[in-house]
């Protein structure tokens, strides 16, 4: 009883807490999971029914996967071969380029689409090196060729962040016993590096898919946000100067959400999966 | 074996040095940029110039944005602070098992995008008895939540570091309250990974965007609101207000790794 009575205070000081955390988290949320199935006054599906029979936000689904995908893909490969080769090297190379691409992760959305005008907009000055090498005809920044150029760019150094400490799971004696028993370095990867790294490599792809299908800073002051991805159509629909329809923009969230909830659900199923196969 | 490690070192460390140009690569074209006379149309710029920086920390909108974007990060910080160490304390002291509840709960900042948030948000917040879009205060909310997940994370190691319960018996042993024990024995053993997750928590805080745009937009203009409704006016200006802010951003980096390097 006297326990009891003592734990009280305690449990006040989570009040505010939960108060500003329901306030700025919880409570925004459920105004958009309950009003994507709201229509005029009344419960209905027809905000969900009007976006997957629409070819303009169909396609903005595809174009935020299809950019999600390629960006995270590319970007984990550059960090996977980043991550062990850093580990190779030097500490004294390691920490400078560990704590430059910590830094460089801060390196987001606006000014980084900035910056990447510079460099690869229509007058860039890696695009006219690279013209005038004979290496590309032409490079459009402002198209899903460029966003995905652009997109690796800040998958890498998160891509990095997570995957570095994994290859703790990968001991090196192990490599030098494959080595004994006759394994080349393919074989090494194939049958024990790549297995022990997947749970690892599976989770960060989830993440860097999440990182690029909610990203929208980037997207919309690269292009002004005439680039038809899912963020830009959400922010469109509340904020925009035409067409304001918040339902209809809850509703596109909630897809959003959706797609990595699913995205989550397959990883899962993955790891448990690999687990299987482990033992 | 010799003649074999050479190659592959060699390969390592050709890897881990192309990682680091590309990284450095759109930085560098930006810090060239701010500092040139001019640069259209050619590889390299036709001279050098500190006009652009001089320019823009004369500009007052330029000041009275960096000002805004200050305070805002200042208050957020502040606001998690008062939030999240005593939700910390009574957790890890009083309810251990709540532990694993907030592990989830901290998890949807992270899931949920701002810009999904924002929908919500402008609409709960945009009328009535608490609205909030446009003002500074929907930000600081907003802010603690995009920092809570990292700030709960980085303490939550640092507690179970320093054996919270022995602490706190030691302290009570000596004759201290909950209160006293807590604030004069606990919290300074918590201050280098407080101040560290602090400073990350600001870099990151500092270049947020799509809240700052959707919610206040100019009505209280932060930095990066700022940096994007300039975009017609010279490319060299808003170089210099990149590298300025890039510039503030390492300085909060670079002060958290070196107290995280000096962990006892």
């Amino acid at each position: 009883m006297r326990a009891a009575l003592r734990k009280w205070p305690a449990l006040l000081c989570l009040v505010p807490f939960a108060v500003f955390f329901f306030a700025f988290q919880i409570a925004p949320l459920l105004w958009v999971a309950i009003n994507s199935l709201i229509v005029g006054d009344s419960w209905s599906l027809a905000n969900f029914a009007k976006i997957f029979s629409s070819k303009f936000y169909l396609q903005s689904i595809k174009h935020s996967l299809q950019i999600a995908f390629w960006s995270s893909l590319f970007g984990i490969v550059i960090a996977i071969l980043g991550s062990y080769s850093l580990r190779q090297v030097d500490s004294k190379l390691r920490d400078f380029v560990m704590a430059f691409s910590n830094m460089t992760s801060n390196f987001a959305g606006v000014p980084l689409a900035f910056a990447f005008i510079i460099l690869l907009g229509f007058n860039g000055a890696l695009t006219l090196m690279l013209k005038q090498a004979g290496l590309i005809e032409d490079f459009n920044l402002y198209s899903k060729t460029g966003l995905i150029v652009l997109y690796t760019y800040f998958q890498i150094p998160l891509g990095v962040l997570l995957l570095y400490p994994a290859f703790d799971a990968l001991r090196q004696d192990w490599r030098e016993s494959a080595q004994l028993l006759g394994a080349n370095t393919w074989d090494f990867w194939r049958h024990i590096g790549l297995p022990v790294l997947t749970p690892a490599l599976l989770g960060t792809f989830v993440i860097l898919l999440a990182n690029a299908l909610g990203a929208y800073a980037t997207v919309y002051y690269l292009t002004t946000g005439n680039f038809n991805v899912m963020p830009i159509r959400i922010a469109g629909l509340v904020a925009g100067d035409i067409s304001l329809d918040p339902n209809l923009a809850s509703a596109l969230a909630m897809v959003l959400v959706g797609l990595m909830a699913l995205i989550t659900v397959v990883h899962q199923w993955l790891l448990r999966r690999s687990h299987r196969h482990a033992r | 074996m010799r003649a074999d490690a050479k190659p592959a070192a060699l390969y390592h460390r050709v890897v881990v040095w192309l990682l680091f140009l590309i990284l450095l690569l759109p930085l560098a074209a930006t810090l060239l940029y701010s500092l040139s006379t001019s640069w259209s149309a050619t590889i390299l710029p036709d001279g050098l110039t500190i006009k652009w920086y001089l320019a823009l920390w004369s500009d007052s909108r330029f000041l009275a944005a960096f000002g805004q974007s200050l305070l805002v990060c200042f208050g957020a910080l502040l606001l998690a602070v008062l939030l999240i160490l005593p939700l910390l304390f009574v957790v890890h002291y009083h309810f251990p098992r709540l532990d694993g509840l907030m592990n989830i709960l901290i998890l949807l900042p992270f899931a949920v995008p701002p810009v999904v948030s924002s929908v919500g948000l402008l609409q709960v917040y945009g009328s009535g008895p608490l609205a909030m879009v446009g003002t500074p205060w929907i930000l600081i909310g907003c802010y603690f939540t995009v920092a809570l997940p990292f700030m709960y994370r980085a303490i939550t190691n640092n507690l179970q570091a320093i054996n919270l319960r022995d602490l706190m018996d030691a302290a009570h042993l000596l004759g201290a309250s909950t209160w006293k024990a807590a604030f004069l024995v606990v919290l300074p053993n918590l201050r280098n990974g407080l101040m560290v997750s602090l400073f990350l928590s600001f870099s990151f805080l500092f270049g947020e965007f799509v809240f700052a745009n959707l919610l206040v937009g100019t009505r209280y203009e932060t930095l990066q609101v700022y940096l994007n409704n300039m975009r017609n006016s010279s490319g060299h200006f808003n170089s210099a207000l990149v590298i300025s802010y890039f510039f503030f951003v390492l300085v909060f980096t670079w002060a958290a790794t070196r107290l995280n390097k000096d962990k006892p």
